[in-house]
């Protein structure tokens, strides 16, 4: 039997070496490949820690991606344009400064998660699915229907942003910009499972009456959990949009939600690796499938059936033969 | 002094009326048995109590306190500790994750509910839903103290576990009795066990509180008739 945290360890060292070995066999797209990985795999970390911890089926996910992303967008076309994004009543200009951009699009995240949340998760089940799905698809079709940053055509940003003492265009570079942050994100909630927070998380999902009754404001908890979740979600939506140097409405629409949440189910729930691996598993999927056929999300749902109905707990649990990650 | 005052309190799920008159009091450090056959409205009592069902008529105070429009997580924050029927842990959580995530300031920790449990101790890193029956009762007996309740509510803690075990959770109860001020409700069948810890017995026929008095006082003809047994 192999231990969950072996696995994590190779997965890690997977994602590591190919993209070392990518560099050194001159293969630019491979080391691109891996990069949307890890940032897929921040997206669904994010999500993770509302959906696997504490069961909360968010299905506007998108919402905090495409946030992310317009957020780097934005902020990146108006430093491109020398044109500030607003001078009344104070002066806001954009930049072209990574660390700033990512600072932006966890605030504004955060913030739009708040207010989700905060409506959201007075609802349950299957009206919690809805109202979040409701959110992530107004903002795309707001998104369309505002010209000012390329409607529907989306927008383009020509240099990608800077990282004081990086060269962020050199692939590799960008990678290990983006791996580090992966690492720290993992790192955070780890932590965040094991505090009283997160074990109260956890609670609240396996008992919420328990929860209540050994003082645990559930509410409130969760409301946390899905702003840090929202937050996460949006950095790696502000780092995706700096890879393609491109950000459309699609980065809001349901799809992504779905893909995020195919990240987790197939690494498997509650996992601090879970979407790691299905992320990763997902771009191979979408990298070698894809050549087949463009049909090739018929083979990805079999694999999807396949890992749902005879390795409940994902790749990750299927291999360390434990069904069961911390929670649900 | 009364600690915990309920007075004509009802209560209904829907439009189904469960509670039609409850009255209790439960004074600091007394051991109040809350009895009755099954369906009489003793865990829709503790519900109420514990704010996890808003009561329609009646008056509910805790420590001074009306409990009519707190929700329960405050409640509990007031001193209200439930082991509730089923026990319910943390299933997914180790032993010491479950006393940690529910664990408030104040005299008991993880020293003292070990021991009271020693096992607890024992299994420290093990998931409680890998427990026997009785070491799960211990945990959410130990996970109610670790809130530093004021007053205690145990819901059939002794129910479906086996005779030895039984023993041990009942000399824990006797214990807090002895050696702590809880107050302490015990919902439970047991006369011959209560008899050794409950200062008073309430007995609720069809949400009612229909008897109250010593356990001694619990005469053949109100057992027949409230109790069946």
């Amino acid at each position: 039997m192999l231990r969950e945290r072996y696995i994590n360890i190779l997965i890690l060292a997977g994602l590591v070496l190919i993209p070392a070995y990518a560099y050194f066999a001159e293969e630019p797209f491979t080391i691109t490949l891996a990069t949307r990985a890890v940032i897929f795999a921040l997206a669904g970390v994010g999500l993770n820690l509302a959906l696997g911890q504490g069961g909360l089926v968010s299905f506007g996910h998108a919402a905090y991606f495409g946030m992310g992303g317009y957020a780097m967008g934005i902020l990146a076309s108006h430093a491109q344009n020398y044109e500030p994004i607003m001078e009344v009543p104070f002066l806001i200009e954009g930049t072209n400064s990574m660390p700033v951009i990512w600072l932006v699009a966890i605030v504004m995240s955060a913030l739009l998660a708040l207010v989700i949340g905060a409506l959201s998760l007075r609802t349950s089940g299957v009206y919690f699915i809805m109202v979040t799905l409701a959110f992530g698809q107004m903002f795309y079709y707001f998104t369309i229907s505002w010209p000012a940053y390329g409607g529907e055509d989306g927008l383009s940003i020509y240099v990608r942003n800077q990282f004081p003492g990086l060269n962020t265009l050199d692939p590799i570079q960008f990678f290990g910009i983006c791996f580090v942050i992966l690492l720290a994100v993992l790192f955070l909630v780890d932590r965040i499972n094991k505090s009283p927070f997160g074990l109260a998380l956890n609670g609240a999902h396996q008992q919420e009456e328990r929860a209540l009754t050994v003082g645990i404001n559930v509410y409130r908890v969760r409301l946390v959990a899905f702003v840090i979740s929202g937050a996460i979600t949006g950095l790696a939506g502000a780092l995706f949009a700096d890879l393609n140097r491109f950000v459309s409405p699609t980065m809001f629409s349901w799809q992504i939600s779905g893909e995020i949440m195919i990240f987790i189910i197939l690494g498997g729930v509650a996992r601090l690796f879970g979407p790691v691996a299905g992320a990763a598993l997902y771009i191979v999927l979408e990298h070698f499938l894809g050549g087949l056929s463009e049909y090739w999300f018929i083979y990805l749902g079999a694999i999807l059936l396949f890992v749902v109905l005879f390795a409940k707990g994902g790749i990750i649990g299927g291999l360390s033969k434990k069904e069961t990650g911390r929670a649900g | 002094m009364s600690f915990l005052t309920l007075e004509g309190v009802t209560a209904s799920y829907g439009a189904s009326q469960a509670l039609f008159g409850i009255d209790l009091s439960v004074g600091e450090g007394e051991v109040v048995a809350l009895m009755g056959r099954n369906g009489m409205g003793k865990s829709t009592t503790i519900k109420v109590i514990c704010r996890l069902l808003k009561h329609s008529a009646g008056k509910v105070r805790f420590a001074g306190q009306d409990m009519s429009s707190l929700p329960a997580h405050k409640a509990a924050r007031l001193g209200l500790g439930l082991v509730p029927e089923g026990r319910r842990c943390f299933t997914n959580l180790s032993v010491y994750e479950n006393l940690y995530a529910s664990a408030r300031p104040g005299e008991w920790d993880f020293d003292k509910v070990h021991a009271l449990f020693p096992r607890l101790g024992e299994r420290s890193d093990q998931l409680a839903g890998s427990l026997s029956g009785g070491e799960q009762q211990m945990l959410a007996i130990g996970r109610a103290l670790m809130t530093n309740p004021r007053l205690l509510i145990l819901d059939e803690a002794t129910e479906g576990l086996a005779p030895v075990v039984r023993q041990e959770i009942w000399a824990s109860i006797a214990t807090l009795k002895k050696t702590t001020g809880l107050s302490i409700i015990v919902v439970d069948k047991t006369i011959s066990e209560l008899r050794h810890v409950a200062d008073k017995v309430v007995i609720l026929e069809r949400g009612e509180t229909v008897w109250r008095g010593t356990i001694d006082g619990l005469s053949t003809d109100i057992k027949d008739q409230y109790l069946g047994v």
